[in-house]
């Protein structure tokens, strides 16, 4: 089963060109074909998960792509292990939905078809960055994703917020990559090779020093912060938004801000190995997930809020992997997909039956929309961490490891200081409280109360409402695979590499449990009371202006860049390149083409018309070639 | 006879020659001279032939040869020089520029 991992990305990516090529001539306008390869490759991902939950050894396809010398191989392979094999399922599963899911939300869409095939390049660029097993491959994977979330955001370019949003995303992500790929140019100075399994052990055996080894960890991660929307680089997700939702759920929930997590993940040793960079992990992950938070406050726009929240419980995966939980990190991934794939898809559908994003033009569609309301309210309980729903159990494992290494007793083996994971404790419990806030909130603006809106909101059909329904299903179980519930085999042992063993189930803290769940039922009362009787008519941030200026203007940051880079390259940079290439490079081929237009008609006048000159002419030359011949090569 | 003598009078006759084709106006004596440069060179053929006893006698096949090409040739010459006289009044060759810039 698993020699047969690499059919999934490639089943995808055949689709994508199936459909891009002759998508428009197809039954259903390729769209079945793109849900049918990811399909197929959802029933081996779980075929895949099974045997390795089995207990079979990771499976390592190994290749040469270019070969240029002994030192230097580009090897192209794929690993399955553990961690490939849950995220292939995570993958795949969303994608498929996404894609169903797309079938009904897209109807009538002018770019149907090469929406579809992105959507499959999509889901194969996540997937190569899955399985592959070596940096160089997961970085195609990487770009693969990058090109296609400009696609994807930038889908419906006529409006030029939505192409900014596209442009915007593409180049915030790049800053990162950047960081990554010296990350990777450091990595394979050290380890002479690009293999992740070798860069580990030398890692692990002390060959690579530990200066390099933190320098090479810290670029990785800057890769990590632009895929993953980290502070300072989230601010393109939340404009992100400016796709149709389905992208919004693909983004968010399997792919692309996964990524970062997965990198982290998969190169954990390595970050193990020095305190600077897990420390940093620990450190962004608590800025962002606070401010995150705090900005979903205050948004209208249904699907920002929930943007925000991504990026804040992508930070809640960061700070577990940076306080050592290389488990929990994984399994709030996990969850996360479920429940985030499931809230986008369900505002999707109500976004789809009011014809606004706006929360001021929904309320009151609980009744209206009784099963998208169901499906929309157990993924976000499952958000906000309620016992027992998905988030629960990973946002505690998260907060556990973090109160275990802080104030209790640490795992073996955690670089993280102490006061860094009291850092991330304390944070991630006030950020647990502020999502139960924006949770209920958005619940009760959406659903609550009375209709605000014009149009007349009706039960989306049955394409769009199976994945909605089915992820809800997964918000609700995909927890209990952590759970202490599932004994010694559960979602750890999964997980478990050879370059990562598992340490035993993170033994849940019921104290803290309870602790956390208290925070986030407090946060939905205070959510409840605020909002149930819908939308406020100044709302109760506005009593805190410096507060809720500062949040209006995301903390200045988009401010910060625009002023300092965005203008600076626009206004300044910008134009001097485009005189530079059109004035000094091609001035250059400009100028001989002149030149040799000038000399020419200067030479035309040689062409007198005139037989006798010509004559002439060719008489001089016998002449003097017979001169030449004879006096000089004839000596 | 020497060789010499041969070789004089045709390089006098092919310089008459290129003299005319070089500086005469008229088209009709261009092509005279014309004439008179490849009589220059049949007689180098033959004095060469000659001289050197060759018994294939090739100089004078060849003077032969160029004879026959040099009567086609004025034929088509005269017959374009015709033309242009029909179409321009004049036989003069440096009126006729027509292929210049």
């Amino acid at each position: 089963m698993e020699r047969l991992a690499w059919l999934v990305p490639a089943l995808t990516l055949a689709a994508w060109a199936l459909i891009l090529l002759v998508g428009r001539r197809l039954p259903g306008k390729g769209a079945p074909f793109g849900i049918l390869a990811v399909g197929a490759g959802w029933l081996l991902s779980l075929g895949i998960l099974g045997r390795v939950i089995g207990g079979a050894a990771p499976y390592h396809l190994r290749g040469d792509w270019a070969p240029f010398s002994t030192d230097l191989r580009i090897p192209i392979g794929i690993t399955v292990d553990g961690l490939a094999a849950v995220l292939l399922v995570v993958v795949t599963t969303v994608s498929l939905l996404v894609q169903i899911y797309s079938v009904g939300y897209m109807r009538g869409d002018e770019r149907y078809v090469l929406f579809f095939a992105n959507l499959s390049l999509f889901t194969s660029g996540m997937l190569i960055v899955v399985l592959a097993d070596n940096l160089l491959f997961l970085l195609v994977g990487w770009e693969i994703m990058g090109v296609c979330s400009y696609f994807l955001i930038g889908h419906w370019w006529e409006d030029p917020a939505n192409a900014r949003a596209a442009i915007k995303a593409f180049l915030v992500t790049r800053v990162g990559d950047i960081g990554f790929l010296f990350g990777i140019f450091v990595f394979f100075w050290a380890a002479k090779s690009f293999e992740i399994e070798r860069i580990i052990a030398g890692v692990e055996s002390g060959a690579i020093g530990s200066t390099t080894v933190t320098l090479g960890a810290v670029l990785l991660f800057c890769g990590a912060i632009g895929k993953s929307g980290q502070f300072p680089l989230h601010v393109w997700l939340p404009d992100a938004m400016a796709g149709p939702t389905p992208v919004s759920a693909l983004i968010h929930a399997a792919t692309m801000v996964a990524a970062g997590v997965f990198l982290v993940a998969r190169m954990f040793p390595v970050f193990e190995a020095s305190a600077t960079a897990m420390n940093e992990i620990a450190v962004i992950a608590s800025i962002t997930m606070l401010i995150a938070a705090l900005l979903a406050l205050v948004q209208d726009d249904i699907k920002r809020v929930l943007a925000y929240s991504t990026v804040s419980q992508l930070a809640y995966m960061m700070a577990g992997l940076g306080v050592g939980g290389y488990e929990s990190g994984v399994f709030h991934l996990f969850t996360h997909a479920f429940f985030k794939a499931g809230l986008f898809l369900a505002a999707g559908c109500v976004i789809h039956a009011v014809g606004s994003n706006s929360m001021s033009r929904m309320g009151g569609l609980a009744k209206v929309m009784p099963w998208t309301f169901w499906s929309f309210t157990v993924g976000a309980l499952a958000l906000a961490g309620i016992f027992p729903l998905a988030g629960f159990w990973s946002k505690d494992e998260i907060l556990t490891e973090a109160w275990n290494l802080g104030f209790g007793t640490p795992a073996e083996h955690v670089a993280t200081s102490q006061g860094v994971a009291q850092i991330v404790f304390v944070t991630g419990m006030f950020t647990a409280f502020l999502t139960a806030f924006y949770v209920a909130r958005m619940l009760w603006l959406t659903f609550g109360s009375a209709y605000r809106g014009d149009r007349h909101p009706h039960e989306p059909d049955g394409f769009m409402l199976l994945p909605v329904v089915l992820l809800a299903v997964g918000a609700a179980l995909a927890g209990l695979l952590g759970s202490p519930l599932m004994g010694e085999t559960n979602f750890g042992s999964w997980i478990a590499t050879p370059q990562l063993p598992a340490r035993g189930a993170v033994v849940i803290n019921w104290g803290l449990a309870a602790t956390a769940t208290a925070v986030a039922l407090v946060g939905m009362a205070l959510g409840w009371r605020l909002y149930r009787k819908g939308l406020p008519e100044r709302e109760y941030l506005t009593r805190l202006p410096l507060l809720y200026t500062t949040l209006e203007h995301k903390f200045y940051l988009d401010d910060l860049y625009e002023r300092g880079i965005v203008r600076g390259v626009v206004g300044g940079l910008a134009p001097a390149t485009y005189w530079f290439d059109q004035r000094v490079i091609d001035g250059v081929v400009n100028g001989i083409a002149l030149g040799t237009r000038q000399l020419a008609r200067g030479l035309r006048y040689v062409q007198t018309g005139q037989a006798q000159w010509y004559a002439a002419a060719l008489f001089v030359g016998v002449v003097g070639l017979a001169v030449v011949v004879t006096q000089v090569i004839g000596r | 006879m020497p060789l010499l003598y041969p070789l004089v009078f045709a390089a006098f006759l092919f310089s008459a020659g290129v003299y005319g084709v070089l500086a005469r106006r008229n088209a009709v004596m261009v092509l005279m001279s014309i004439e008179l440069m490849l009589n220059a060179v049949n007689v180098n053929l033959v004095a060469f032939s000659a001289y050197l006893q060759d018994k294939l006698l090739a100089g004078q096949v060849f003077a032969l040869f160029v004879v026959a090409v040099a009567a086609a040739e004025v034929g088509i010459g005269l017959a374009i020089v015709l033309l242009i006289y029909r179409n321009r009044e004049t036989v003069n060759i440096d009126e006729v520029d027509l292929l210049r810039w």
